[in-house]
């Protein structure tokens, strides 16, 4: 068993699991946007509006920009663990994704709210 | 034939170097490559490289051959072209020559407990187990524990204190699947983090390498579906 601290879930199993429902949510909302952009050609203001002002759209938004970020600290946990061998930069480095996600997570939230 | 050999003694070489043989192999004959090893060896007693078997059973000789990991005395001569390059198995820390310490690669095996564990009480003669359970330890059992596998998996590189690797990992499957063990919950609770399994990225070296045909690949998806059932 090898302990680790700044990873997100807290076993393999976790960012596991993760990882994967993260990559769904993240496909099935792609999907989602290629077909409001396919269905609506003549894209204007007043439709965009309207397709960010409906509930669903928000709250589907901003479960995905949270599981994106999610997603991103898993990935990018590993790489730093694989490829990051100097302890300093590697806490350093982890230090500023944390930051990073979180702040994506606040940002979009206030983004997908303000509509 | 010409072979291209990777050479280093820590105690007199400041760094590692390749050097160039020429050998008469004679005509028709098909040698494996460990003899043609030998006969260079005749000629240059320096040259340093682990056997013991000659035939794929003791898992001595592995060693880096025209770029892939494979056992010197099962690979033909025929199949290795004009010019042979051989280099240790990578990732280990060079002891001499194609020798390295291999301690990193046991400690991980270790790790996983390769042995039958049991706490009911032992029958009076032996532990039975049906045929078709001896059955699902076909493939697992066969390890010769040569580290082709582990060597060419570059999570262990980066990680080999931490990813068991390939042939730990086949061990580990090999005693989760034994109808005669108890301890599986322990078993994968040990392995239940972020390195010892998860790092495995299926990018299957270890299966094109094996020397026995054995796919670690394969047998790391069952015990990550068993650490998948368990957690939830
Ligand atoms: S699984 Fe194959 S390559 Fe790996 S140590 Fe065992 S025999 Fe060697
Ligand atoms: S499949 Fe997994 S264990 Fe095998 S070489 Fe790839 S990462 Fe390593
Ligand atoms: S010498 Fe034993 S496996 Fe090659």
């Amino acid at each position: 068993m090898v302990t680790t601290v700044t990873s997100l879930g807290r076993s393999g199993l976790h960012d596991w699991v993760i990882q994967r429902l993260s990559a769904i949510v993240m496909a099935l909302f792609t999907f989602y946007l290629i077909w409001f952009f396919a269905s609506n050609p003549h894209i204007n203001y007043e439709l965009w509006n309207a397709f960010f002002s409906s509930t669903l759209v928000k709250g589907f938004g901003i479960l995905t920009i949270i599981l994106m970020s999610l997603h991103i600290w898993v990935g990018m946990w590993i790489v730093s663990t694989d490829y990051l061998k100097p302890l300093s930069i590697r806490l350093i480095f982890q230090a500023l994704l944390v930051i990073y996600c979180l702040a994506i997570i606040f940002w979009g939230i206030q983004i997908f709210w303000g509509v | 034939m010409k072979f291209s050999i990777y050479r280093y003694n820590p105690d007199t070489d400041s760094r590692p170097k390749m050097q160039e043989y020429d050998l008469e192999i004679p005509e028709g004959s098909d040698m494996m490559l460990l003899d043609a090893l030998v006969m260079l060896k005749d000629k240059d007693p320096s040259l340093t490289f682990r056997r013991a078997c000659r035939e794929g059973i003791c898992g001595s000789d592995g060693m880096n051959i025209n770029g892939k990991n494979g056992l010197a005395c099962i690979t033909p001569l025929s199949k290795l072209g004009k010019k042979v390059t051989i280099r240790p198995l990578p990732g280990l820390p060079v002891v001499r020559d194609l020798v390295v310490d291999m301690a990193q690669f046991y400690r991980q095996y270790e790790k996983v407990k390769p042995y039958l564990q049991n706490r009911n009480e032992p029958p009076a003669r032996e532990r039975l187990q049906s045929p078709e359970d001896r059955a699902k330890l076909d493939g697992l059992y066969e390890c010769i524990l040569c580290a082709c596998c582990s060597t060419s998996c570059p999570s262990f590189w980066w990680n080999p204190d931490k990813f068991v690797g390939p042939a730990g990992l086949l061990q580990a499957y090999r005693f989760l699947a034994d109808s005669r063990d108890t301890e599986k919950d322990a078993r994968l609770a040990d392995l239940d983090d972020a390195y010892s399994v998860f790092r495995c990225r299926g990018i299957m070296n270890c299966v094109s390498v094996c020397p026995k045909g054995l796919n670690p690949t394969k047998a790391i998806g069952h015990v990550r579906s068993m650490l998948l059932s368990r957690g939830v």
